[in-house]
């Protein structure tokens, strides 16, 4: 989230698409209907269910799974048409005034370079045009066809409200009605605020459905603003923080990039990511990235990274393919590629696309470890419970580790949650029998490995014996020494350059400015910079106090980066530091220093006249209507159906799919084609359960105890399926027998002429726990992900489902 | 009077017991009745702060134990409740995190290592200095066979692709950035956690 969960209040409208905050985040919709009450918010839901957050919005628009840019675009293409955008805002904090290349084009479906055998982009000409002096040219007349917003223009011309209803199935008065409430947030005062999930991100398309929203709220001068902002509704409760420490594929600590193999030195490395500012007088921060870097470092490997061995650059994996995410983990094991995976309380068995593909390859290792306080399906994925796990122990040779481990109410530590805040928690009680800590677990092995390193010798042994490991209790590390270790220390005596302060060696740091590029400070996650400094562990603040109620309560637990509450804050004001809002002011510039509410995300006394934008994370300032080439499938969204489709792309039918997907070839083979599964299938979770955990408690269970489907009265008569009944659901890839939910929530759409079935698939079920016994909606679910992330495909996909017999009882 | 939220309630506790019924006119036999009051329970609990353990709401709660923490005690989880001074779930608690005792005391909380050897058909207990030890053996001996230094191009790349792992979202920030730590100084790139499902 760029702001606070209670900051929704302050919204004028909130746009609920792509998730339903009311029943998975039930906690946090209270702000929603805070909202409405106090701020007379309307609420607007687009969703393929009329789900508990339709219910209570004041206007619903349905729409098909998998069609969220062709919508999005279209509401761009309304707000150009009616000139129903924030200009000032735009000209100013937006990159629609720069030019971009010559060569930039869009035809048929594909930007300009384009490589058919390879499936990706020779990205090359997706950028500003530049001018002698280095800086990306402008023209802030809007005159020049090839300014970002006359493309961004041109690129959207086609998404008429009659290709918006033709893609998606939303009725055209429907579409036009939300797209004039979104418009009455252009006004400087007026903000909305977007509320998203995993409806937005489990797509082939997820990242660019994210930006699309993003540019919308752009022009509308919706971000860095108090009831604005892009806000990302996570899941787990620490799965931002497993984001923020770095633990995918391709990432470090505070967001930066382990090496590929072309960055063959430290230099090589760097030269890419020291932005140097691409307008005049910009901040572009990431010109701090070596101290960032050098910084991490000395953390992990303290004396033994030198500016000799480039801080250890040579010790980090490098990558040969970009990512090495679930699903090609997956296809690697099938493949007979991996030997061990180790699963830390994370279920694949119930959790990723293609369930029988997830047991055929952990059926090919030679060991798995499961860590968790519970008995996951994915530690039992080798023993046989009929239909819903069918297995042959015999023929099974992985071993399998099954460990105990602690909960959440028996450990101390700190989880980040969706607004960026770290929050502590305290311990209440001792594991049952001799279940241990994952802190425990993990010094475990990693000690037996050093000590087989040490003993033996074997491959490239360096980092594994020189890793850092300075804890008070080294078997079981104090869950504050690592904080503190994330927070970062003084390794020498450091003199402030401005004040002469003198900050001494040992001293835990204030915050991630007084990082250096020389090995005299260290931190192991700098945006934690600030978080557990020598006035004790910021994290365990409680001090709820909120200046004048706006949802920002300052000294609550602690916000990354630099305790700052909204993200963007600077443009919150307008270009002279005037609050675009009077009534709900985030930070303004008082003559001196900007002074407010929040933390500024600005240098505090840099003067407005300087001219520095406020995204400075960005080296132009700017806030990007065109992606440059930070997306692999374009800089602007297109309209790209999923891969399993009822229909042909409208707009360009030889270009049906994501063109740069990427698609094993087994999984391509188990795509399924709409004569045989002719409706379209999305899954999601309910308010009584998280994923598949909550069957394993009792009163969850009782709740929802058993596995269905959701389908509408339409196609329940069509199909001669009754409330409560049988049915089977099948993909190309598997199928799941379980009971149908008939109702009048999912209602038949249009959609090029043809009348479309959605059915809902909720994922909660398995074959452990308290519940009845479940396949799980992965069954049904295709092995392809987002082209930049690679999330699968889960929101959209085919199926056929026929009534059928109550299973026997076993 | 200044009173903590646990004061308040061992005051009202207190209070009911000694004067309420009093003052409803039953006098001494009131005195007797209101000593045969069972204190609220929570009065003798322990109180801990902690966060719901789902979703990135991460709703403040409060954990109520029975034991001190003596040493020799065992704390027992016996209520877990919305904490009224968090800002943002002032309290409030989901049908998810309502029953957040019962995920504690599941019964299928794991206890006891268990190892299930190839082609086995059970789990069997073993200690933890069994599984440990094996774990370890079983990813050095892969990691000295196919760790990769060097690639075709003759590039340091110091990877190791042939085991993998998936970290918890539901773990600590302290928990996961000791995982990073020991797997990346292993050179293990197969490496992800839930923020894709």
């Amino acid at each position: 989230m760029t702001n606070t969960w209670q900051d929704i209040k302050n919204a004028n409208v909130v746009i609920v698409m792509g998730g339903n905050a009311a029943e998975a985040h039930p906690c946090g919709f209270k702000w929603v209907i805070e909202a409405k009450i106090e701020n007379d918010a309307k609420l607007v839901v687009v969703d393929p269910r009329f789900t508990r957050t339709a219910s209570v919005a004041d206007y619903y628009a349905p729409i098909r799974p998998g069609t969220d840019i062709a919508f999005l675009n279209g509401v761009i293409r309304y707000l150009l048409d009616k000139d129903a955008i924030q200009h000032e805002y735009v000209r100013a904090y937006t990159n629609a005034g720069l030019i971009v290349k010559d060569g930039f084009t869009f035809q048929d479906g594909l930007f300009s370079g384009y490589n058919e055998d390879t499936h990706s982009y020779d990205k090359s000409t997706w950028d500003y045009e530049l001018g002698p002096d280095g800086y990306a040219k402008f023209d802030d007349t809007w005159q020049d066809p090839h300014c970002v917003i006359n493309l961004l223009k041109q690129h959207v011309s086609r998404y008429t409200p009659e290709m918006v209803s033709r893609i998606c199935g939303t009725p055209q008065d429907k579409f036009l009605h939300v797209c004039e409430l979104i418009a009455s947030t252009s006004a400087p005062d007026k903000a909305m605020t977007s509320l998203f999930a995993l409806g937005w991100t489990q797509h082939s398309v997820g990242a660019q459905n994210i930006r699309n929203m993003a540019m919308i709220q752009l022009l509308l001068g919706n971000i860095g603003v108090a009831g604005g902002g892009m806000n990302a509704l996570r899941g787990h409760s620490n799965i931002q923080g497993l984001t923020d420490v770095g633990l995918l594929s391709n990432q470090m600590p505070g967001y930066m990039n382990l090496p590929n193999d072309k960055e063959t030195d430290f230099d090589t490395y760097m030269s890419t990511r020291q932005f140097k500012p691409l307008r005049p007088g910009q901040i572009s921060f990431y010109q701090n990235t070596r101290k960032l870097f050098v910084s991490l470092m000395k953390a992990l490997y303290g004396d033994a990274a030198t500016q000799e061995n480039n801080w250890a650059y040579d010790w980090l994996p490098k990558l040969d393919i970009p990512l090495y995410d679930i699903i090609k983990a997956f296809e690697m094991m099938n493949n007979g590629q991996m030997t061990g995976y180790i699963c830390q309380g994370f279920n694949p068995l119930q959790a990723f696309p293609d369930r029988g593909k997830i047991r055929r390859g952990l059926s090919k290792l030679k060991f798995l470890v499961t860590m968790d306080p519970l008995d996951t399906e994915t530690s039992r994925f080798w023993q046989d419970f009929g239909p819903q796990n069918p297995a042959n122990s015999a023929e099974i040779q992985t071993e399998v580790f099954q460990l105990p481990t602690t909960c959440f109410a028996e450990e101390n530590g700190s989880l980040v949650n969706s607004a960026r805040w770290l929050q502590w928690h305290w311990k209440a009680a001792d594991a049952p029998g001799i279940a241990m800590s994952d802190i425990w677990i993990m010094s475990g092995i990693f000690h037996r490995l050093r000590e087989l390193y040490r003993k033996e010798g074997g491959a490239f042994p360096d980092p594994i014996l020189n890793l850092t490991w300075k804890y008070t209790d080294p078997i079981s590390p104090d869950p504050e020494d690592l904080a503190k270790e994330m927070n970062g220390r003084a390794l020498a005596d450091l003199t402030d350059a401005a004040t002469g302060a003198v900050t001494k060696a040992g001293t835990l740091l204030d915050g991630f400015a007084q990082l250096r590029d020389d090995g005299t400070t260290s931190s192991g996650c700098w945006i934690f910079c600030g978080s557990f400094t020598e006035k004790g562990n910021q994290m365990a603040r409680r001090d709820a106090t909120d200046p004048r109620e706006q949802g920002i309560a300052p000294n609550w637990a602690w916000a990354w980066p630099a305790n700052r509450r909204i993200l963007y804050n600077r443009a919150s004001a307008d270009p002279a530091g005037k609050p675009w809002n009077p009534a709900k002011p985030v930070i303004s510039w008082n003559g001196t220093r900007w002074v407010g509410i929040d933390v500024p995300d600005y240098t505090p006394t840099l003067d407005p006249s300087a001219g520095a934008s406020p995204f400075i994370m960005n080296d132009e300032g700017l806030g990007r209507l065109f992606a440059r080439k930070l997306m692999v499938e374009g800089p602007f969204p297109e309209h790209y159906e999923p891969l399993e489709s009822p229909v042909e792309n409208a707009l360009h039918p030889k270009v049906q799919n994501n063109p740069v997907a990427r698609v094993f070839a087994n999984d391509r083979a188990a795509f399924g084609s709409p004569k045989n599964f002719p409706y379209v299938a999305t899954t999601y979770r309910l308010t009584e359960h998280f994923h598949f955990w909550t069957k394993h408690a009792l009163i969850n269970a009782i709740l929802q105890p058993e596995e269905f489907v959701e389908i509408g009265e339409v196609l329940a008569k069509e199909k001669g399926i009754e409330q409560g009944g049988w049915v089977k659901v099948s993909s190309n890839r598997g199928h799941v027998v379980c009971k149908a939910y008939v109702t009048k929530r999912i209602k038949p759409l249009t959609v090029d002429g043809k009348p479309t079935h959605v059915i809902g698939v909720p994922l909660h079920w398995g074959f452990t726990g308290q519940a009845r016994k479940g396949y799980g909606a992965n069954t049904l679910t295709p092995s392809v992900g987002d082209a930049n992330t690679q999330t699968p495909e889960f929101k959209a996909f085919l199926v056929n489902i026929e009534k059928t017999s109550a299973p026997v009882a076993a | 009077m200044p009173l903590t939220r646990r004061e308040f309630i061992k005051f009202t506790g207190l209070a009911l017991a000694a004067s309420s019924l009093g003052m409803l006119g039953f006098g001494e036999s009131g005195e007797a009745q209101a000593a045969a009051v069972r204190p609220f329970k929570l009065t003798r609990a322990t109180e801990t702060r902690n966060t719901c353990t789902y979703c990135s709401v991460a709703c403040g709660i409060l954990i109520y134990s029975m034991g001190d923490r003596a040493k020799n005690a065992r704390s027992n989880i016996i209520h877990i409740e919305g904490d009224p001074d968090h800002p943002v779930n002032r309290g409030t608690l989901c049908p998810k995190g309502s029953a957040l005792l019962d995920v504690v005391h599941a019964p299928t909380r794991l206890r006891v290592p268990r190892y299930r050897p190839p082609g086995g058909t059970e789990f069997k207990d073993v200690s933890w200095d069994y599984a440990l030890d094996r774990i370890a053996r079983l990813m050095k001996d892969d990691r000295d066979k196919n760790f990769i230094a060097k690639n075709a191009a003759g590039t340091t790349v110091n990877r190791w692709t042939t085991v993998g792992m998936l970290a918890a979202s539901a773990s600590s920030s302290e928990t996961s950035y000791l995982t990073w730590k020991a797997v990346r100084s292993l050179g293990m790139v197969v490496f992800d956690n839930q923020a894709r499902v």
